[in-house]
């Protein structure tokens, strides 16, 4: 039996349509000059020198007492924000999905906490925690009276990086929990098991892999986190700071690389563990459909203290935030609590604010829809398309995820700053505004892909072929068929990506040139002068463009979606 | 209606999937020859799993053969993708566009072909009312049953006027009833328009009353290709008569032309070109029998129930259950559990593989 005949035929069948030829092999161009070559050019930096293939620069990195250091420091503070993340965000997916709280106030602060990661710019916290609890911190010094706190340091980033990740570990639990059949438990509450033995029995060894799943998705969001660290950490260097510092303050090059693929191990790592174990099992265990509505818990004696506990955890961070366009009003923080305009104007006038913001909206606004598009392109051809590459494309777009901003940063360093292979082909690409685009893009595309991919799953693929059928080709399909069918996951993949890219900074800190100026790294650099009204000034317009972007989002969407026209006529 | 009525036609037709489960090759549709002539309505019959689907898929061009090759009218077309094949299909989904109301479902082939607006226009109502679906055009797909919507399917299929038209099991999504109505409603507008049908389906009685021909597939292999009648009459094997109608299969020896020793009785029995002194299996519907006190094979009556149109015997003959149902069962002797009773035949009744 050979089934050489089908797949010539399969091929023959492709080349008939050049524009879907075409596209794959620009995308899997893009996907291998823009991802593989510069984590490729790290692998070759880091084991080759002029003597051949070496060990010797991993061993100097590994030498180097800091970053020894620094690679216990990252796993620790991995660790512990990623078992608090989980278990925090398990409360709250708990409290909502199964405890009976239908208060307006709450429902609120339920869905303030769940959007808060979408939205927040990442240091954010970092700054208010600095301001609540620092040394001139208004908790600290005027409320407790403790004049010498410090915050920097361990505690200070485990805390700063649990608050901004464990809203992910929520919504994520959160799904898993509404898939557990309600009569499962109520069958074990049947056979005479208490409410906790049933939580301990059933509820908990059914989303176990879930949990796992959280934890490591927590874990690599924290071990790639350079704006935290850079901000909260002090003295107390993690992976991402200090290849930041070895590159800019040491100039090592080579080392940088080592230590960037170092990293790289790590997350890929845990990664593959997630991706193809933990994900595939916890969503093996639950792929039931809940038979019917859960009764809710309404015994007083859990609802009063979980919502207090929730309440309290979701109010502290709502504060956290409030906390930032304070810090831009207050004449000086910790001493003056006159109002003013003055850190506000002197962002505009003094500190080219508005070239900032016109640069890093520009720069967003031009990857947001490349992004987009070239994600539902790589969805749709994941999804309803069979052809040779297709695993290839699939492969490294999820891959991108894994990939640290800073490694990805001191690849491109590597690759592109004297050309492709230091040919000087494309050299003209490095130090532009192009190459942030690029980037912005791929630390985009594995979000907006994933959306994507779920959205087209839900399809059913005799659509698409019965259009193909009628006559249009792939190109038709796809613009007549496919994308105003996952309208909606184009526009949130639109908006993510553009908030996305708006607030990024730890692969971006490294390309950027002077001539552009983007919000984030001006945060960054004037929090790290101690300017902090000036950085609230920045962060508090930040949030208040991804805040917008994310209400206009849902407001197009709720009007003008798809999936509105087609449900509700049901 | 069509343009041009076309014949299709699959030469040494093979299909290899790879089982998921254990890894090996198998074939899914193997050595298929088939010749479907031009304005007929053919169907392909068989269980789950049998290739009929497969081979359908690979007329339309959405899965390419590994052997042989597909002919539509003269011209090969294994090569060709599904939007450059000249047919069209009617999904067991439907599969309408969902984000377009049925006029936009109807004409989305026609505009994909670049044709006048006004002769979309008088096209798309012309082929809406011909599946009675007049002054719907601005409904919405959700906003209409699913036998309306399977009307659309047909209509946005027949509309671009394909030289071959496909039907994937399309009334398996409706109740009972409809699918009745339905399936005339295929037959008559399939003559109406003059157009090469094939229709895939596992309902035989679906099958027997919408086709010119059918083809019964089993496991891949092509088993019986002719009218409803011949393979419900001569099957060419025990599974052909199994699945098509209820069949008995009686133990027997052929004795001589048409002449076969059943149970230790001669009676008389189609033979085809078997030899005298061949063992072979009778096949005996259960209307072609009946039973009464006399008779040449006698046997003991282990079920009787009365189902109103006919009365239903379970008989044991040597070691063999049979079947029997006795039609206008008012007129005749009913027997009970116990009794003994003997089997007769009608005329031209028995067959014998």
């Amino acid at each position: 039996m050979a089934k050489s005949q089908s797949a010539s035929l399969d091929r023959k069948k492709l080349m008939g349509d050049p524009i879907m030829v075409t596209t794959i092999v620009l995308l899997i161009v893009f996907l291998t000059v823009f991802i593989l070559y510069p984590l490729a050019i790290l692998l070759v930096d880091s084991f080759i020198n002029e003597s051949g293939v070496t060990l010797s620069t991993f061993k100097r990195v590994m030498d180097l007492a800091n970053f020894r250091r620094a690679i216990t420091n990252t796993l620790k503070v991995g660790f512990v924000v990623g078992i608090a993340s989980a278990l925090i965000g398990l409360l709250f997916a708990y409290v909502e999905v199964y405890v009976k709280l239908r208060t307006k106030f709450m429902e609120g602060l339920f869905k303030v906490v769940s959007m808060l990661p979408v939205v927040s710019p990442p240091f954010v916290l970092s700054l208010s925690m600095i301001m609540l609890f620092g040394k001139a911190g208004i908790i600290t010094r005027f409320l407790l009276k403790i004049y010498d706190n410090s915050v920097y340091g361990f505690w200070g980033i485990t805390i700063v990086q649990t608050l901004t990740f464990f809203p992910v570990c929520y919504m994520m639990l959160k799904g898993l929990l509404k898939n557990i059949d309600p009569s499962l438990e109520e069958a074990a509450r049947d056979m005479g098991a208490s409410r906790s033995k049933v939580f301990m029995t059933v509820t908990l060894p059914l989303i176990l892999p879930g949990l796992g799943n959280a934890f490591l998705v927590t874990f690599i969001e924290s071990i790639a986190d350079f704006a935290n660290p850079m901000i909260i950490g002090g003295s107390y260097d993690t992976l991402a700071t200090t290849i930041y510092l070895q590159i800019t303050g040491a100039y090592d090059k080579q080392g940088a690389a080592a230590m960037a693929v170092i990293l790289l191990a790590i997350t890929l790592l845990m990664f593959v563990v997630q991706k193809y174990y933990l994900e595939r099992k916890s969503t093996a265990t639950l792929s039931g459909k809940a038979s019917r509505e859960r009764m809710l818990i309404t015994d007083k004696s859990v609802t009063i203290p979980l919502s207090i506990i929730c309440s309290a955890l979701a109010l502290f961070v709502i504060i956290m935030y409030i906390c930032v366009p304070f810090g831009a009003m207050f004449k000086t923080w910790g001493y003056d609590f006159h109002l003013t305009f003055k850190w506000f104007k002197q962002v505009f006038v003094k500190y080219k604010g508005f070239k900032a913001f016109k640069d890093s909206f520009i720069l967003s606004l031009i990857s947001a829809p490349i992004t987009a598009l070239l994600s539902m392109i790589i969805s749709y051809l994941v999804v309803k398309r069979k052809f040779k590459g297709k695993g290839f494309i699939e492969a490294v777009s999820m891959l991108a995820m894994a990939v640290p901003g800073t490694v990805l940063g001191i690849g491109y360093i590597r690759g592109f700053s004297g050309g492709l292979f230091g040919s000087g082909f494309l050299q003209g690409l490095y130090g532009t505004g192009a190459i942030l685009v690029i980037v912005f893009v791929v630390r985009s595309l594995p979000t907006g892909t994933r959306s994507g991919i779920s959205a087209l799953r839900q399809i059913d693929k005799s659509i698409e072929e019965s259009a193909y059928d009628m006559g249009a080709d792939s190109f038709k399909v796809f613009m007549t068929v496919t994308l105003p069918l996952i309208k909606d996951s184009f526009l949130s993949g639109f908006v993510t990506s553009f908030v996305r890219s708006i607030t990024a900074i730890s692969a971006i800190i490294l390309l950027v040139t002077p001539s552009y100026l983007l919000i984030t790294v001006q945060i960054n650099e004037f929090a790290e002068k101690g300017s902090y009204g000036i950085a609230c000034a920045f962060a508090s317009i930040l949030i208040l463009i991804t805040y917008g972007s994310v209400l206009l989002m849902n407001f197009i969407i709720k009007h003008f979606g798809t999936s509105r026209r087609i449900k509700t006529e049901d | 209606m069509a343009k041009e009525k076309k014949g299709v036609r699959l030469d040494h037709i093979s299909k290899i999937y790879k089982d998921p489960k254990t890894g090996k090759d198998f074939y899914a549709v193997k050595d298929a020859n088939l010749e479907i002539e031009p304005g007929s309505f053919v169907t392909l019959l068989g269980p789950s799993g049998c290739g009929k689907t497969t081979t359908l898929r690979m007329i339309a061009g959405f899965e390419s053969p590994d052997e042989g090759e597909i002919y539509l009218g003269n011209e090969p077309i294994n090569a060709l993708t599904p939007n450059k094949r000249d047919t069209a299909m009617v999904f067991q989904s439907y599969a309408l566009l969902p984000h377009y109301n049925i006029f936009d479902n109807v004409a989305y082939g026609l505009k994909l072909r670049k044709m006048d607006k006004n002769v979309i226009k008088k096209k798309v109502t012309d082929i809406l009312a011909l599946v009675g679906l007049e002054g719907m055009e601005n409904r919405m797909t959700n906003q209409l049953s699913g036998g309306q919507q399977q009307r659309v399917a047909l209509a946005r299929a027949l509309v671009i006027e394909p030289g071959v038209l496909l039907f994937d099991e399309p009334l398996s999504n409706l109740d009972a009833k409809l699918r009745v109505s339905m399936r005339t409603e295929i037959r008559r507008i399939q003559q109406e328009a003059g157009i090469t049908a094939i229709y895939v389906t596992h309902d035989q009685s679906e099958a027997m009353a919408i086709s010119d021909k059918v083809i019964i597939m089993n496991k891949g292999n092509v088993e019986q290709i002719s009218t409803p009648q011949e393979a419900y009459y001569y099957p060419n094997n025990k599974f052909v008569a199994d699945f098509i109608g209820e069949a008995n299969f009686l133990k027997g020896k052929v004795k001589a032309q048409d002449v076969v020793e059943i149970n230790g009785s001669d009676v008389k029995c189609a033979t085809g070109s078997m030899q005298a002194g061949a063992e072979c299996n009778v096949v005996l519907r259960p209307e072609g029998a009946s039973l009464s006190d006399k008779g040449s094979i006698k046997g003991k009556v282990m079920y009787s129930c009365f189902m109103g149109a006919y009365q239903d015997y379970h008989v044991l003959i040597g070691d063999t259950l049979v079947k029997i149902q006795e039609y206008n069962p008012k007129n005749s002797k009913i027997y009970k559990v116990g009794d003994e009773a003997f089997l007769n035949f009608e005329d031209n009744t028995l067959y014998a593989l």
